[in-house]
C-alpha cells in the first residue's frame, strides 16, 4: 500500500512520518514516534484514553487518520510538562492520588487541561460533563474531579 | 488487503471528481466519528477516503445579509458552539448537535456527518428538520438543495446521488417571537443514543402560535417531519388541549423498533411526552429577543 508522507507539528516540534491511508493518529504516535502516553482503550471513541489536541481542539486520536495531521499542530501528554517541571494538573493528580492503574491518566490530563484552557473556573458539574468521555475503571472519578477543581483554584490564585 | 487511497482536496470540484470516480467505493471523511468506527469494526472498507475538511465552504460558518446562517457540513460541534450568533438564533439545533458523544467527539462530529450517516436516532437531525434547514449538495451534475427531512431514506441510507457531497446547511433568519428546542430521552444523563428525540420550532405572535415545525427521531426508519403535530399547535395558545393533540400526533407518527433501549409501547408514549416538554422550552425561548 502506498504510504503518505506527512509533515506536522507535535508538541511544538516539527515532525515527519510515513503512514498508510487508513492508519490512525494513535497508531502512528505509539508505534512510530514512540509517544506511548496516549493509550488505546476502546479504539472507538468511547473511553478517551487516546485523547490529544488537534489545533487546540480535544479529540480522540483513535478516531483520526494520521494523514489528517498534515500541516496541523498536535499536542500529546508528552508535551504537558516543561522539562522536569510538571504541569499543575500533573502535580495535583500525584498529590491527591487521582489515579490508580494510570491507563486513563494521560487522557484525563489532556482533557482536563483543554477544559482549564477554555474555562479557568469550571463548576463541578462542568468538569464532570467535560470529562464524561474519559472513562476510569479504578478511581470512581471523585479524586480526579477534585484534583481538577483544586488545580483550577490554584492556577487562578497564581494568575 | 485492498489498496486504499486518501485525498484531502482544497476544492469541491476536485473532491467531487475523485469521489464520483471511485465507483461507489469512496467514503467522505468529515469528523470521522462514524467512518473510523465503521472501518475499525470492518463494516466498511473504502477504496478511497475523501477528507473534505480542507475545503473552505464545507468548514465555514457564515451569517447572511438577511440574518440567516450557512453552516458548512463538516463544521464540528465544538466550532459551532463557539459561534455566538448561531447559538443565539438556533439553540435547539446546537443542543441537538452538542448532545452527540463526548467533548472529544464534539471536536470532530458535524451536522453533515450526523445527517449523512443516516441513523434514525441522529440527535441533530430532528432539530434541523424542525428548523427547516436546507442542505446544499454538489455532485457531478452540479448543485441542488434538499430539505433536511428529505435526506434520510432509511437506516444508513440517504437521497444523495452517487458522487454527491453534502456542502452546507442553510438556516433561516430569526425574528422576535421565534424559538426552537431539542430534547431526547436516554436512560442515563449523557453519552447515549436517543430512545426518542424531538425537535420543535415555534413562532408565537401575541401568545398565539402562528407557525410550527416538529421533527421526531429514533421512532421510525428515518427522522420524521410530523406535520400533524405542527397543525395541532398552529392557531392555539399552546394550551393543554393543543399540546395533548400534538403529543397524540407524535405518538401516532411512531413506527419504532423494539430493542434493548426501548419497547415500541415505551417509545410511542415517550414521543408524546417529549413533544410537550420540548414545545414548552421552545415557547419560553420565543419570549427572548
Amino acid at each position: 500500500m502506498a504510504k503518505l508522507h506527512i509533515s506536522t507539528t507535535i508538541n511544538g516540534e516539527p515532525e515527519e512520518f510515513l503512514c498508510t491511508p487508513d492508519e490512525t493518529m494513535l497508531d502512528v504516535l505509539r508505534n512510530q514516534l514512540d509517544l506511548t502516553g496516549a493509550k488505546e482503550g476502546c479504539g472507538s471513541g468511547d473511553c478517551g484514553a487516546c485523547s490529544i489536541t488537534l489545533d487546540g481542539t480535544l479529540v480522540c486520536s483513535c478516531l483520526m487518520l494520521a494523514a489528517e495531521a498534515e500541516g496541523k499542530k498536535i499536542t500529546t501528554i508528552e508535551g504537558m510538562a516543561e522539562g522536569e517541571t510538571l504541569h499543575p494538573l500533573q502535580q495535583k493528580f500525584l498529590e491527591e492520588a487521582a489515579l490508580q492503574c494510570g491507563i486513563c491518566t494521560p487522557g484525563m490530563l489532556i482533557a482536563a487541561k483543554a477544559l482549564l484552557d477554555e474555562n479557568p473556573d469550571p463548576t463541578e458539574t462542568e468538569v464532570r460533563f467535560w470529562l464524561a468521555g474519559n472513562l476510569c475503571r479504578c478511581t470512581g472519578y471523585d479524586k480526579i474531579i477534585r484534583a481538577v477543581l483544586d488545580t483550577a483554584a490554584d492556577m487562578r490564585g497564581a494568575a | 488487503m485492498t489498496d486504499i487511497q486518501y485525498l484531502a482536496p482544497t476544492s469541491l470540484d476536485e473532491a467531487i471528481s475523485a469521489y464520483a470516480g471511485a465507483n461507489g467505493t469512496g467514503r467522505i471523511l468529515a469528523g470521522g466519528t462514524d467512518l473510523l468506527v465503521q472501518m475499525q469494526a470492518g463494516m466498511v472498507a473504502p477504496g478511497l477516503i475523501v477528507d473534505i475538511k480542507n475545503i473552505a465552504e464545507v468548514t465555514g460558518i457564515e451569517e447572511t445579509a438577511e440574518g440567516g446562517f450557512i453552516v458548512g457540513a463538516a463544521v464540528s460541534g465544538a466550532a459551532l458552539e463557539k459561534h455566538a450568533g448561531f447559538a443565539e438564533a438556533w439553540p435547539g439545533v446546537l443542543e441537538g448537535l452538542n448532545l452527540i458523544g463526548s467533548t472529544q467527539i464534539q471536536g470532530r462530529a458535524s451536522l453533515g456527518g450526523n445527517l449523512c450517516n443516516g441513523s434514525p436516532a441522529a440527535d441533530s437531525v430532528p432539530a434541523m428538520v424542525a428548523a427547516g434547514a436546507i442542505l446544499t449538495v454538489q455532485g457531478p451534475d452540479g448543485r441542488r438543495e434538499i430539505a433536511v427531512e428529505d435526506v434520510p431514506t432509511g437506516p444508513g441510507k440517504t437521497s444523495l446521488k452517487p458522487g454527491e457531497i453534502a456542502v452546507s446547511f442553510a438556516f433561516p433568519a430569526r425574528a422576535v417571537g421565534q424559538g426552537d428546542a431539542y430534547l431526547r430521552m436516554i436512560p442515563r444523563t449523557e453519552m447515549d443514543i436517543a430512545v426518542v428525540g424531538v425537535g420543535v420550532n415555534l413562532t408565537l405572535e401575541g401568545g398565539v402560535c402562528t407557525a410550527a415545525r416538529v421533527g421526531l427521531g429514533a421512532v421510525a426508519p428515518t427522522v420524521l417531519l410530523v406535520e400533524d403535530a405542527a397543525k395541532a399547535l398552529i392557531g392555539t395558545k399552546l394550551e393543554d388541549s393543543a399540546l395533548e393533540a400534538a403529543a397524540a400526533a407524535c405518538s401516532a407518527a411512531c413506527n419504532p423498533i423494539d430493542d434493548k433501549r426501548g419497547t415500541i409501547a415505551y417509545r410511542t408514549q415517550v414521543a408524546g411526552v417529549l413533544l410537550k416538554r420540548t414545545a414548552g422550552i421552545a415557547a419560553e425561548r420565543t419570549l427572548r429577543t
